[in-house]
């Protein structure tokens, strides 16, 4: 194989992972489970913008105003502005929605392919494996972008059907246009699609790991929860700063003027250390792994 | 099987090549730990070379810095060591021994974000340009509190409950309203300088501590010490920038040794003058204002059961550093904290609060000793108060004398 891998252009190996990356997003998006999974997402903002326009019909405010009255972050701007329910929308998915469905789609793309015996099909087109698992990879960050931009464009559809549109006051209290409000929603939308490498190279090594599509997804969401939750415990205070989901609502940052950078950079540096770390150990177990199924 | 009875021979050679695959995540988690050692040892590139000065000039420097214009990102860690009760045990002892206001009435009200900053770190971000015009920014979670001083307006916004409190900058206002509202925030490491240095003369040892870094500027350190005994501050030092002479850095240590109590610093610092849209703020439609002449009048009627107005009989013992606050209780409020019965308070709670503090005996008779880092608040069963920042000692001798 080495051998035909070496007398084989470039070129054409290029296009033999374009097609790969296309049949394998095809395949994923094309699932039941992946529709399903986006259908609830777009539902998210939706359930958000109609449960805050009926607590405001009356004219009251949201969860009694106060300093503490709950609910995720930006929730109090929506009704002047429809383009919070985009921030609202993703700091509400992001905790939990997001990483789960990117740790489905993670955990399913190595041992699902093994559970349904399809796997060493896959391996015997020339790709290689390390060109396979790049592709799965980079099927599952598509994903994360996808899922990030379904909920962006349904919270800000939904925003624009119940709520004003306008200027937008930052949480700084300065106001910039729509136009540069529009953008810093898209930057945070990709800020978010990005916090989810982290998990997403984490659920596929778990997928590397077993042959079961079902073990390797049940793991991801529950380190997913286990991470959650250690987060929370102030004594581990220590090594929070390390967990992947530590940083994620620095998105906020994005909405201070001026930008807030520090615990973006930090964010986006400790995903990339994630993807770096179990991206490689993904690549050591799949490329020394015996494929039997 | 018969491919892999093949391999046999070669499988050893395989397993080793396959186990050094799983040294590049290992290597990768090496350097990734090394950088996040190493990286800060090696930024911090030692206390920079600046010529000498006496602690003298450089507190005339303090004094003569014309910095109207600045912005940067100031991180403050507080660890006062109070019981973790929140904000509300915090409210309850700066109530006490420094006789502080609470108004309730709107989230947006600065009053009440001060008391948060009382406990914990906090990040805050400053903006300057001359007399007229700062902001004062409060970092959470996704949230942010702002106060914005400009010309005639002061506001206040909180964005996560998209409140806003509105005063005007008369004068009338400014005195009352002065010490709380930032107006005068961006310039307090400065009068927090004049005022230890107006209080020192010969009780506190003032001398210039080397040089330092802060937010990649140099700056001198200033280290200012209790000469008296009995003072629970250990040192304070302020760094202050060796270009400008603003003060860039405050920390307080207490004498017990340990983390600072208060530690407060730029990380970040420009002296740039600041874009004038920092200091535009207008509410939008949904933004509920509250206006600060109603607050006054809701405060006034809510403030009349607690607060400082019954605290009366306020008497400073001793000079300086040692100095101790002596004074009288409300009856309800002294028999609880000192632990005395008290009908009406359940038994529990009495357990509650007494277990909060020690008990001590002295000539005064019995009362009971609120302890932090910093200050200490011994309160007697006839219901008086002595609150300082001196120790347990001195204040039962300072009771006993009483």
């Amino acid at each position: 194989m080495s051998q035909a891998e070496a007398l084989a252009a470039p070129r054409v190996k290029a296009v033999w992972t374009l097609g790969l990356l296309r049949s394998e997003l095809s395949t994923t998006f094309r699932r039941w489970r992946t529709l399903a999974l986006l259908a609830v997402l777009t539902g998210v903002p939706i359930l958000i913008g109609v449960a805050v326009k009926i607590e405001t019909s009356d004219g009251s405010t949201i969860g009694g105003g106060g300093p503490d009255g709950g609910g995720p972050a930006f929730i109090a701007q929506i009704t002047n502005n429809g383009l919070f329910l985009v921030f609202t929308s993703l700091a509400a998915t992001l905790p939990f929605f997001l990483p789960m469905a990117v740790g489905v789609i993670a955990g399913d793309a190595v041992a699902g392919e093994a559970n349904a015996g399809t796997l060493r099909y896959l391996l015997v087109a020339p790709a290689g494996r390390t060109r396979l698992l790049l592709t799965k990879y980079a099927t599952t960050m598509t994903f994360c972008v996808v899922a990030t931009l379904v909920v962006a464009v349904s919270a800000l559809v939904t925003g624009a059907v119940l709520f004003p549109l306008g200027d937008v006051v930052t949480i700084s209290g300065t106001r910039i246009g729509f136009a540069e409000g529009l953008w810093r929603a898209f930057l945070i939308a990709l800020v978010v699609a990005a916090s989810l490498i982290g998990i997403a190279a984490l659920g596929l090594f778990v997928s590397t790991l077993t042959n079961s599509g079902i073990a390797a997804m049940a793991t991801t969401v529950g380190l997913l929860i286990t991470v959650q939750i250690l987060d929370q415990i102030p004594q581990l205070h220590a090594v929070q700063p390390y967990f992947f989901s530590h940083h994620w609502l620095s998105f906020a940052d994005l909405m201070r003027e001026p930008v807030y950078w520090d615990d973006l950079t930090k964010n986006l540096q400790l995903q990339a250390l994630y993807a770096a770390v179990f991206g490689s150990a993904a690549w050591a177990r799949f490329t020394a792994k015996d494929i039997t199924a | 099987m018969a491919p892999y009875e093949s391999e046999d021979s070669q499988s050893q050679g395989t397993g080793r090549r396959k186990a050094v695959r799983y040294a590049v995540p290992v290597a990768v988690v090496g350097v990734a730990a090394a950088t996040i050692g190493l990286v800060p040892a090696l930024a911090d590139s030692g206390d920079p070379d600046l010529p000498k000065v006496t602690a003298q000039e450089l507190i005339e420097k303090i004094a003569t810095s014309d910095t109207e214009q600045l912005s940067g990102t100031v991180k403050i860690h507080t660890d006062l060591g109070l019981p973790s009760l929140g904000g509300a045990a915090v409210g309850g002892f700066t109530g006490g021994g420094g006789g502080g206001e609470k108004g309730d009435g709107s989230s947006a009200d600065p009053r009440t974000k001060l008391t948060e900053l009382a406990t914990g770190e906090h990040t805050l971000r400053v903006a300057a340009d001359g007399p007229d015009r700062q902001k004062l920014s409060v970092l959470d979670d996704a949230a942010e509190y702002s106060v914005i001083h400009n010309g005639a307006d002061v506001w206040a916004y909180d964005s996560a409950s998209n409140e806003a409190y509105h005063a005007k900058d008369t004068r009338a206002a400014g005195d009352r309203a002065g010490k709380k509202t930032p107006e005068q925030l961006p310039a307090t490491p400065k009068q927090l300088t004049d005022e230890i240095l107006k209080a020192s003369a010969d009780t506190t040892s003032i001398t210039v501590d080397g040089t330092a870094q802060v937010a990649g500027r140099d700056a001198y350190r200033l280290q200012i010490k209790p000469k008296q005994s009995g003072s629970t501050v250990g040192a304070i030092t302020v760094s202050v920038d060796a270009k400008t002479g603003t003060p860039l850095k405050f920390t307080l240590t207490p004498a017990s040794g340990g983390a600072a109590v208060v530690d407060a610093g730029f990380t970040s610092v420009d002296f740039g003058k600041p874009a004038a849209s920092t200091f535009d703020f207008k509410p939008s439609k949904g933004t509920k204002v509250t206006e600060a002449d109603e607050l006054r009048t809701q405060d006034r009627e809510k403030a009349v059961p607690q607060g400082a107005d019954q605290l009366d009989g306020l008497n400073v013992i001793g000079e300086g550093w040692t100095s101790i606050a002596e004074l009288k209780l409300p009856k309800e409020a002294g028999g609880m904290a000192s632990g005395a019965a008290s009908g009406e308070l359940p038994a529990d709670a009495q357990k509650f609060l007494s277990s909060l503090g020690d008990q001590v005996k002295g000539d005064f008779g019995t009362g009971t000793v609120y302890s932090t880092r910093l200050v200490n608040v011994l309160i007697t069963q006839d219901g008086k108060a002595y609150a300082g920042a001196v120790t347990k000692d001195a204040l039962v001798k300072a009771a006993d004398a009483g």
